[in-house]
């Protein structure tokens, strides 16, 4: 599927499947928080009806209204009742309810309601820090506002297994908004799209924001990662966007694994290689332990695949929130199998990885004795670098370095 | 309230009531500003030998109890509240009154709670005129609506205190609920089905009050040992099956928050102790048992342990978190206002450095010194706080009564005053430019801690010192605050106030520091 195939079916599907000419979209009830519930029926005549309770109505209620009839307004829809049941959400998730709902009553098609953009932050870094991703469900708003105060290296807005089939089209439109409104702080932006086709989709509403990084789950052959960096550098010269969307494909199954080495070199945007343990466990018909020897081969591969063709290894997630002990094991075996870091599904997750990703004191304090011992020897024009009685190789000058250079990063050195 | 209160404007700018209830008021002066002279209120000289030398005071229900104590119309009835929501016994004596044909009493609890809300029919059919004692649920909207026919008067329980030491309220009746009393009228919290740990609330009702009722679902032989209450204060003792709902008196296990947002702040506050320096050898720190506090002590916990730390003593609302940290050699003692959960009231029951106190240990304007201003540290939550550090805890941000007081004012008075709050609630900026009823002065309150960031109060140019080498997010007020209202899409537009009095707010003195107004 190209681009324009692509943009012809996005924009005709919601006519086809909804001729009822009503739509609703986003959550409320009690137990809701920071969303809003939209339901839209078109008219023929008749103006705009728009209801609203809010449980913020004394403080936000009339912005609530005013915001409904600016966006209605941007999407073109002149007549049509809409109800709003609001928990508190913040604006950028009020436009993008309003725009599903009226997607999915096919109205204000081919337009979008984007709410005004933040500056971006700087462009990612082909080799930064990524000790740690946060996983944000894409369809669930309550998270994004605070996800960055607890200080992962990444976010990721995952439009995959966390969201229903029923709202993809939401999470899409919700991410969106997300991107453009929401301030991510000093973290690496990612967006976990669908597989392919409905990936496709996704980037196309995704990636005029910018994203940093798209994850590529189930990546099985190297044609899935041209495909999916072609259609986005198709978008890119679109939207005249310039600075880098790198990739990170998830491998999850025995095939993926086979062809790692292909997967890394199908594009030169891809900057990691990731595993996702649940599926490639069951593609393998073995259980996931907490020890992980299952899938000892798969992620030493993975590693050994990286380093090979110099991008970063980047391990699953650890699934149980509440075993810090099992998740520090798991994270002090994974960085000790070459891995650069992991994924979370929880904040409390990420001080636990940053500390076992982190090298340890006595690490630091070496290396960087011999990285002094080697900087003396250049100085002095030594070929031999040595430190105290022994000589020191060229290969461990240059983990010393690394290490050094990481331990600046994380602010341990 | 039927004729319109003349109203004056106090030292913090607020228009408050010149008279509340029939009595004339002193507005708020400033902080430590108002000096009351004169003597203490006292209730009337008895004769030990007017009471039984048996020393067994039984009477057979709580309505013969009242009758003996000569009731009458307008006079005050009072309650404590360390049965919290599981209280039966108010209700009570409330029925009790009631059928005795009392009209237009003054009820004057500790604390009312949500499972007291028959007190709205007694209101509507005359036995009790109005409440003075904190409000919140239904008998707080009741209130807020403006239906009550006198003006509800909140303190905080070192007011309440004063307020029953200096006369400005005299009691006529007390009666207190005890989980253990013996028939001489010594009663006691730690023990029995009903056991709530602390009976400190009741302390001064029974010191004061002309009579004074204990009302017990475990009636010991004498001595009912340890005794909090002296039975040598008490006139009758009346035994009932059950004096409250023990799944409701305290919850079996507390629980920290598990949301990451208020975890972080928790930390923040944690740290904030650490790198200022208060969290040192033989330092204090008191911390109540809302979902951050809780949290806050866990991670201090921790640190102390790390740095190698103890407390001299640590206050509560006591908790299994602090009872743990004096278990484990971290605190010398815990000195207990109110015991919140099950391991709490077994530790007050059974250990020596677990000790209950009450508000004229604690919190007492009249007392000759207080604990509250030896506290190192104290960590609060707050409904709003403004950019002059000012607190409202006892309103929601559209004016309707929330909370009590409790002890919050009172633990103002710390060497170091925490705010802990999240920066908003479902759109709501908690950092406003002006409080809607002001609780706490912003001169008293040290530090706002929210998850975007730590705010100093600018008088407190030490602290600003202390932390200045801390990588802790410390920044304007003024910064966080215009931070949130970019999330949440600009300021919240200010709910309309109507212009009648509904209830006041007493600065610890005594004096009225504001107004609640009718809403709805």
């Amino acid at each position: 599927m190209n681009l324009v195939d692509l943009q012809r079916k996005y924009m005709t599907s919601s006519v086809e499947e909804k001729s009822a000419g009503s739509g609703e979209a986003g959550h409320c009830g009690r137990d809701v928080r920071s969303d809003v519930h939209v339901a839209i029926e078109a008219r023929d005549s008749g103006g705009l009806e728009i209801t609203m309770q809010s449980r913020v109505a004394p403080y936000y209620g009339d912005s609530i209204v005013a915001q409904a009839r600016q966006v209605l307004d941007v999407l073109g829809i002149k007549h049509a009742r809409v109800e709003l049941r609001d928990e508190g959400a913040l604006p950028f998730v009020i436009s993008a309810r309003i725009e599903t709902a009226a997607r999915r009553a096919g109205l204000g098609l081919g337009r979008k309601a984007s709410p005004e953009t933040i500056a971006l932050p700087e462009p990612s870094p082909r080799d930064r820090l990524r000790r740690s991703r946060l996983y944000l469900p894409g369809s669930e708003p309550k998270y994004f506002i605070n996800a960055s105060l607890h200080g992962p290296d990444a976010i990721i807005l995952d439009l995959e297994d966390s969201v229903h089939h029923a709202e993809k089209d939401a999470a899409r439109i919700l991410v969106r908004n997300t991107l453009r409104a929401v301030d991510f702080g000093k973290c690496e932006r990612m967006v976990r799209i669908n597989q392919l086709p409905m990936g496709l989709e996704d980037l196309a509403e995704i990636v005029p924001e910018s994203p940093d990084l798209v994850l590529l789950p189930k990546a099985e052959l190297p044609e899935q990662v041209s495909e999916t960096d072609r259609m986005i550098g198709e978008l890119k010269g679109r939207y005249g966007i310039t600075r880098p969307i790198w990739l990170m494909p998830i491998l999850e199954s025995a095939l993926g694994i086979e062809n790692a080495s292909a997967i890394a070199q199908a594009s030169k945007n891809v900057v990691a290689l990731t595993i996702g343990l649940e599926d490639y466990t069951a593609d393998l018909g073995v259980a996931k332990t907490p020890e992980g020897r299952e899938s000892l081969y798969a992620r030493s591969r993975l590693v050994n695949t990286a380093r090979a063709l110099g991008v970063q290894a980047i391990d699953s997630v650890f699934g149980d929130v509440g075993d810090m002990d099992g998740l520090r094991r798991w994270a002090e075996n994974s960085r000790a199998l070459g891995f650069e870091g992991m994924g979370c599904i929880h904040p409390g997750q990420i001080p636990v990885i940053h500390a076992a990703f982190a090298p340890s004191q006595a690490e630091i304090e070496k290396a960087l004795k011999i990285v002094a011992a080697f900087e003396e020897a250049q100085q002095r024009g030594l070929g031999v670098v040595n430190l105290g009685s022994k000589m020191i190789d060229p290969p461990v000058v240059q983990r010393a370095q690394k290490l050094v250079e990481m331990a600046k990063r994380m602010g341990k050195a | 309230m039927t004729e319109r209160a003349e109203l004056v404007q106090n030292a913090a700018g607020r228009m408050v009531p010149a008279m509340v209830n029939g009595k004339p008021q002193i507005p708020y002066l400033g902080v430590a500003k108002y000096q009351p002279r004169g003597r203490k209120a006292a209730p009337p000289v008895r004769s030990s030998k007017d009471y039984p030398d048996n020393g067994d005071k039984r009477v057979p229900d709580l309505e013969t109890a009242l009758r003996k104590c000569g009731p009458r119309d307008g006079m005050v009835l009072s309650n404590h509240h360390h049965l919290r929501d599981g209280d039966r016994v108010a209700l009570m004596m409330l029925e009790a009154a009631a059928k005795l044909g009392v009209k237009d009493l003054l009820w004057f609890p500790s604390a009312s709670f949500p499972s007291q809300k028959a007190a709205i029919e007694l209101m509507q059919s005359g036995v009790i005129h109005h409440i003075e004692g904190s409000m919140n649920g239904p008998l707080g909207d009741y209130c807020t609506q403006g239906k009550m026919r006198g003006l509800g008067v909140l303190r905080s329980h070192g007011g309440r205190w004063q307020a029953i030491q200096d006369g400005e309220v005299h009691i006529d009746i007390a009666v207190i609920a005890a989980p253990t009393a013996d028939a001489f009228g010594n009663a006691d919290g730690s023990h029995g089905k009903s056991a709530c740990g602390s009976l400190g609330f009741a302390l001064a009702d029974s010191v004061y009050a002309d009579n004074v009722i204990v009302v017990t679902d475990n009636l010991v032989p004498f001595p009912c040992i340890p005794w909090q209450i002296q039975g040598n204060n008490v006139d009758h003792v009346v035994e009932v099956d059950s004096i409250g709902d023990p799944a409701k008196i305290v919850s079996g296990t507390t629980q920290i928050t598990r949301s990451p947002d208020r975890l972080r702040v928790a930390e923040y506050v944690a740290r904030f102790l650490r790198d200022a320096g208060i969290m040192r050898n033989g330092f204090s720190f008191q911390a109540g048992a809302g979902g951050i506090a809780l949290a806050f002590v866990d991670y201090l916990r921790r640190m102390m342990k790390e740095d190698g730390v103890k407390a001299r003593f640590v206050r509560g609302g006591s908790t299994r978190y602090l009872v743990e940290m004096l278990q484990e050699g971290l605190t010398g003692y815990i000195l207990d206002g109110q015991t919140f959960d099950l391991d709490a009231v077994k530790s007050i029951a059974s250990d020596p450095r677990h000790v209950p106190t009450s508000p004229f240990t604690s919190y007492n304007y009249h007392g000759k010194g207080s604990f509250a201003s030896m506290v190192d540290a104290v960590v609060l939550g707050a409904t709003e706080v403004d950019v002059n550090f000012n607190g409202n805890v006892v309103t929601h941000s559209d004016g309707r009564l929330l909370h009590g007081i409790g002890g919050w004012q009172n633990c103002l008075e710390a060497g170091c005053t925490i705010l802990a709050v999240p920066s908003f609630r479902d759109r709501i900026p908690v950092i406003v430019d002006e409080v809607t009823t002001l609780t706490g002065p912003g001169e008293l309150i040290d530090v706002v801690v929210t998850e975007r960031g730590i705010a100093i109060n600018p008088r407190r140019q030490d602290l600003l010192d202390a932390v200045k080498e801390s990588s802790l997010p410390i920044r304007p007020i003024q910064d966080i605050k215009a931070e949130v209202e970019r999330i949440c899409g600009g300021k919240p537009v200010r709910p309309k106030l109507g212009d009648r009095p509904v209830a006041v707010v007493k600065w610890v003195d005594g004096t009225v520091l504001d107004t609640v107004w009718q809403v709805g």
